[in-house]
């Protein structure tokens, strides 16, 4: 790891940022959860493709907890192909010279969409701790703004992994009547215990850094690199299963031929997770990470609907497709599975499958040609009961 | 990497204008644009010909996962579930018909599942085979070994079907959970209905499969 003190990672701010934006204004400010008014508010964003004459052909893309908008073109930070750009791109599984498809950065992120790393408008010093905490709810409200504000009432299918997919489950709870199809991947209706615990210990990672300052580092000139380094390498375990790492590192010396009888990277799977944790820090904020990860732990849609998650969904007519992966332990399947039975509770139009991968977490961004096989049908299924024509 | 627009053949939309006989028996009595479940949907056949023949709401439930996989990749509503456990979740009168075809035997309670059948639709169609047929009997009395037959083709130490019935118990059963048969016919070795009223002692006899249709009495 890198002792090399870091400022602020990305000014996502400066002039030639790439990206579009949209401004919610001051006047009518988004209402929070908490019931905090928060306005005025950025939602940066990306969409590819041209949207169809009676604007029946767009498709929200939700990204997960680290992920961005820049879902499939490369990464302005990075550099790298964009998250998604194996299923997204023109001829692809979700073609964009079918699909209008649009992915927003979320509320509270650092890619360009209001966050604590932002000026405070009433201090004129970035927000830091006082920024408002934030829901997934909130984060679906912003997007809903934007899809307001591009004029489209009812998307044609909304669709994420992961965090991508609690906000997917909310779309569909939150505005029934806009989503005909819904797909949440690798993904559950509530946070566990487990994913919270996980969660905590990348909190108090970032918080436990001198440099973390309360929250207040961009005041001091400093970011806490090395906490919120370690927060990440803690999580990608998690993405991942005890298989995929076997695989790939075993137990494989790196750079060396015997063990240093030290407390350097000795092993290949140590020196893969300090650079999975000091290029993190380069591109994502540590108070944004707070921000999102408190999100997903408040995420909880069958508390919200009184303890009955198939309230969340009576009524629906969305079409779902449930994607769960097999060695997926931080989403794991008996979580799908319960949402599915909900669904089925609820009588809505459901499918669920379950894909074998041993990828774990990871696989739902994976080139897993099952999952793009059933997809793909669905989606083709989907473009056929909505009446979608491509020339 | 694979292209994604390749999809496996099972992924193309392809409407299936012929089905297997004992399928197309029971697609005869689903009446067009209604909300039909079937439970053990095997590779979707008969999902894919109700969808696109008769314009029906059709869903579901496959307990093998390549079962289902090759199901939503060909548009179909499929969910991966078990006959067994799985049926409760459905609300009550939710859809129209419940179908399960030959998938009863292999079921671990079929009673409670012929009463969840007539509770989630209004109408269950079931077929299984029929074990009362005359040369499973046959085979029995003479042999002195577990029939093994075209319907019935797995020997008896790696059969899913655990719970074989013949036309006769299962009219019984039907009787013992108060359910009235609206419809029965027998089904011969190709899956053709023949013209036998059932249920009678000569179904029972000489049917290869039984097909009703249920419904919740009162």
């Amino acid at each position: 790891m890198s002792a090399s003190p870091r400022i602020a990672a990305v000014d996502t701010t400066a002039p030639g940022f790439p990206g579009r934006r949209f401004e919610i204004p001051a006047s009518a400010p988004l209402r929070l959860d908490s019931g905090v008014e928060l306005g005025p508010v950025t939602v940066a964003y990306q969409s590819y493709g041209t949207l169809n004459a009676d604007k029946s052909n767009a498709v929200l893309v939700c990204h997960a907890l680290t992920g961005d908008q820049f879902v499939a073109d490369h990464h302005p930070v990075t550099g790298k192909p964009g998250w998604w750009e194996t299923i997204i791109g023109p001829g692809k599984l979700l073609d964009t010279e079918r699909y209008f498809v649009i992915c927003a950065n979320v509320l509270g992120g650092c890619m360009g969409s209001t966050g604590p790393k932002d000026t405070n408008p009433s201090t004129g010093k970035p927000w830091g701790l006082e920024f408002p905490v934030i829901t997934i709810g909130d984060m679906v409200k912003a997007q809903a703004r934007l899809i307001d504000h591009l004029g489209i009432e009812k998307l044609f299918c909304v669709i994420g992994g992961s965090m991508g997919g609690m906000q997917v489950l909310e779309w569909v709870s939150a505005y029934p009547e806009r989503v005909f199809a819904a797909v949440p991947v690798a993904t559950s209706y509530r946070h566990s215990a487990q994913n919270i615990a996980f969660h905590e210990v990348g909190r108090q990672a970032i918080m436990a850094d001198p440099d973390w300052h309360g929250g207040a580092y961009q005041l001091a000139g400093v970011t806490p690199h090395r906490g919120l380094a370690v927060a990440r390498m803690a999580a990608h375990i998690t993405y991942l299963s005890e298989t995929a790492l076997h695989r790939k590192f075993g137990r494989r010396l790196q750079n060396r031929a015997q063990l240093s009888y030290g407390f350097d990277a000795d092993f290949q799977v140590e020196s893969y997770l300090r650079h999975q944790g000091s290029t993190f820090v380069d591109r994502f904020d540590a108070n944004s990470y707070l921000y999102i990860t408190r999100a997903m732990d408040y995420f909880d849609l069958q508390a919200e609907h009184g303890g009955s998650l198939a309230e969340a969904f009576t009524g629906t007519k969305t079409r779902f497709c449930v994607v769960s992966f097999t060695s997926d332990w931080l989403f794991p399947t008996s979580e799908s599975r319960a949402l599915v039975h909900a669904l089925n509770a609820a009588a809505a139009n459901v499918s669920f499958v379950e894909i074998v991968s041993d990828k774990g977490h990871d696989a739902f961004l994976l080139d897993e040609p099952e999952f793009h096989s059933v997809l793909g049908g669905f989606l083709n299924g989907a473009a056929e009961h909505r009446g979608l024509k491509f020339g | 990497m694979t292209d994604p627009r390749v999809l496996p053949v099972a992924a193309q939309a392809r409407p299936r204008a012929t089905i297997r006989v004992d399928l197309k028996a029971i697609a005869e009595m689903i009446e067009p644009g209604t909300r039909v479940l079937d439970i053990g949907c095997g590779d979707g056949a008969l999902l894919d010909y109700l969808a696109h023949e008769k314009r029906v709401d059709a869903r579901g439930i496959e307990i093998s996962q390549a079962g289902v996989n090759a199901c939503v990749a060909q548009g179909l509503s499929v969910v991966q579930g078990d006959a067994d456990t799985d049926l409760k979740d459905y609300p009550t009168g939710g859809f129209d018909y419940a179908i399960l075809s030959q998938t009863l035997q292999a079921t671990s309670d079929p009673k409670a599942v012929v009463g969840e059948l007539v509770r989630i639709a209004r109408r269950a169609i079931v077929s299984f085979p029929n074990f009362g047929v005359w040369h499973v009997r046959l085979k029995l009395l003479l042999g002195g070994r577990m029939p093994v037959t075209d319907t019935l083709s797995a020997a008896w130490y790696e059969t899913p079907n655990i719970h074989l019935c013949t036309i006769d118990d299962f009219v019984d059963l039907c009787g013992t959970l108060g359910v009235s048969i609206e419809k029965a016919m027998v089904l011969d070795s190709q899956g053709r209905p023949r013209s036998l009223a059932a249920p009678g002692r000569l179904a029972n006899l000489l049917g290869e499969q039984g097909l009703f249709v249920l419904r919740r009495r009162g």
